[in-house]
């Protein structure tokens, strides 16, 4: 039972990470339609810039955080500007090409700087309490715990602030949006901002959890938090929050039941059953289809 | 103009005939070497990337989804082909029993195809990637957790068996079936399938067949491609049939344009070499190459071709036909 317990905390964690990830798949998806694949590349460019802050640069935790998610934001809104806008028009597809060339190129310019994995050091000093045979790493608290509030902080953005607003309202209609003053422009680079920074945040959890980080590490943790995004309803911010919770403990739990390289295999065959029986998510409306 | 020279120009015996010369000269490389081997392997891998873009245009670029585990099919299509030469058949026949493997291999991953195809039925778009996303997952999953063929490790010991002439045929073979089944009544209820499914539903087109079809097709060619592979480069393992390589898959379609077949031809090519070509580079090829396929999409979203084809691709009653709406729609000016 203690096992158990102990196994939900781990879930919740990384949980936590693709939840934080999901976000920025769902946010940009909700307002253009659109799979940014590069996001989970921005992931991983945030852990590498957790470890330039803290390694080379000596920074204690809070400002690491702050200048990741600031930097990535940076480049997220960079990547926007440059590649994705003038696709705006274009068909979709062009548009997700675009985004898996980007990821590509941030994974390989990542590889060609440096081609050795780093270690993130310990910036954290963990202690560990048991509590009935649990035993809790301050770390994991504080990792969840991060995570959660800044899922609460979105939520409240998105939900009670004008730019929450405006971002509702345009990927409600995206044409009658400017039409009533909407800047559509600056409210799509916000929602990129968002979105990617809470992928650098993401970033330096995952560096504090699992401290060694490499360039193709976004790759899987990528394409999974986005499976955690469709599985909750792509779109939704609370779907995207509850699929990567989902998705974080399946795979810790399977683990408990099955061998450990029967993860994906288990963990893969049971979204597609949850996707056959909730084909448009777990919080997603079915999307009537005009004739 | 430019249809109506090729009309002239065209017989029914020319095709066959340039591809019976290229067949005999491809023969003759591999007899008597007249390519260094470094080219000749790279021929190679252009005709596996030609099936495998083909095949994955037909139903990402003429049907409109958006499959993204190819490499699963490929890897079922490469275990199976390499299991049989290892494993079943008699060595000794090797020459013989290829052919064989390959298609058994093909024909493993088409009833693979059949089972990805059904979700399909209920969902589109973003959730069909899905499907097919975590099929290429389990698919790699699968063959990581079966020791017999080698998990994790890998699986060896298959001859060197791909050879160009071989892959010459197969690479003819696919893109003729895959070009006629696109200019068919199958191929036009395809080609409604991505305009407006409701709508060809409607005009009575049986978009389940159409689907399953499709997806057999493409998963049986993709199958053909990986047992290919498996025999050029003898070793195989999961991780080479991972999403990366699915990426690729997708990179070489788009580029070349969707909807055509000579820009997956072009596609293919252009991307293989130009990786070759770019090899001094080191590591920095992998950027540049990704920022070509941005700058590409940015200045030419629809890929090289576009939906544009070879005129000589195109079988000649579409092309008159094509030629009589022109000229009528020039009278009615």
């Amino acid at each position: 039972m203690t096992y158990l317990f102990q196994q939900i905390l781990n879930g919740l964690q990384l949980g936590s990470i693709y939840a934080l990830i999901a976000l920025g798949y769902t946010m940009v998806y909700g307002i253009l339609t659109m799979i940014n694949f590069a996001h989970g590349d921005l992931f991983m460019v945030g852990a590498f810039l957790c470890f330039i802050l803290a390694a080379l640069l000596g920074l204690s935790f809070i400002p690491t955080l702050l200048l990741t998610m600031f930097g990535v934001a940076c480049v997220g809104v960079l990547i926007e500007r440059a590649a994705y806008k003038p696709l705006r028009q274009a068909p979709r597809v062009s548009a997700i090409i675009t985004a898996l060339g980007v990821g590509l190129f941030l994974e390989n310019f990542t590889l060609a700087l440096s081609p050795y994995p780093k270690q993130i050091p310990q910036f954290l000093t963990s202690v560990t309490w048991t509590i009935g045979g649990v035993s809790f790493s301050t770390l994991q608290v504080f990792i969840i715990g991060l995570s959660v509030l800044l899922m609460i902080i979105l939520d409240v953005v998105v939900r009670r602030t004008m730019i929450g607003m405006a971002m509702r309202a345009i990927s409600w209609d995206k044409f009658v949006a400017p039409l009533v003053g909407v800047p559509v422009d600056f409210v799509i680079s916000v929602t990129f901002a968002i979105g990617t920074s809470l992928g650098g945040a993401a970033g330096v959890l995952y560096g504090l959890a699992y401290p060694v980080i490499d360039p193709y590490m976004g790759i899987m943790v990528g394409w999974k938090a986005f499976i955690s995004a469709v599985v909750g309803g792509i779109g939704n911010v609370r779907g995207a929050m509850i699929g990567g919770y989902i998705l974080g403990m399946l795979e810790i739990l399977v683990v408990v039941v099955f061998p450990s390289t029967y993860r994906d295999l288990v963990t893969f065959t049971l979204l597609l059953v949850l996707l056959i029986f909730r084909p448009y998510g777990i919080l997603g409306n079915p999307v009537p289809q005009k004739v | 103009m430019f249809c109506i020279n090729t009309l002239m120009v065209r017989n029914r015996w020319l095709a066959p005939c340039v591809l019976g010369l290229l067949f005999l000269f491809s023969i003759a490389v591999q007899r008597f070497e007249l390519l260094d081997p470094y080219v000749q392997l790279i021929l190679i891998y252009v005709g596996i990337n030609i099936i495998l873009t083909a095949s994955l245009n037909l139903v990402n670029g003429y049907m409109g989804e958006f499959s993204v585990g190819h490499a699963g099919f490929m890897a079922v299509g490469a275990y199976t082909a390499s299991l049989m030469t290892v494993r079943l058949l008699p060595p000794q026949m090797a020459g013989l029993s290829f052919p064989i493997a390959v298609i058994c291999g093909g024909f493993v991953a088409a009833v693979v195809g059949l089972v990805v195809a059904f979700p399909s039925f209920k969902t589109r778009g973003d959730y069909l990637a899905i499907v097919t996303l975590s099929f290429g997952m389990i698919v790699k999953s699968v063959i990581e957790n079966i020791n017999a063929i080698g998990g994790p490790r890998g699986f060896l010991g298959m001859e060197k068996l791909t050879t160009l002439p071989w892959v010459f045929v197969w690479t003819v073979l696919s893109v003729w079936v895959i070009r006629n089944l696109v200019y068919s009544k199958f191929g036009r209820g395809v080609l409604s399938i991505r305009e407006d499914e409701i709508a060809s539903n409607l005009m009575g087109v049986d978009t389940r067949h159409v689907k399953v079809l499709a997806f057999v097709v493409s998963s049986f060619f993709a199958g053909v491609a990986g047992a290919l592979y498996a025999h050029v480069l003898q070793f195989i393992t999961p991780r080479a049939f991972d999403i990366i390589k699915s990426t690729d898959i997708l990179i070489m379609v788009y580029l070349g344009g969707i909807g055509s077949l000579a820009g997956s031809i072009i596609g293919a090519t252009v991307y293989t070499v130009l990786l070759e070509v770019l090899r001094p580079m080191g590591v920095w090829r992998m950027v540049f190459m990704p920022l070509v396929l941005v700058l590409l999409m940015l200045y030419r979203p629809k890929g090289i071709m576009g939906l544009k084809e070879f005129p000589w691709f195109v079988p000649i009653r579409d092309l008159l036909a094509v030629r009589s709406w022109r000229e009528k729609k020039q009278a009615t000016r």
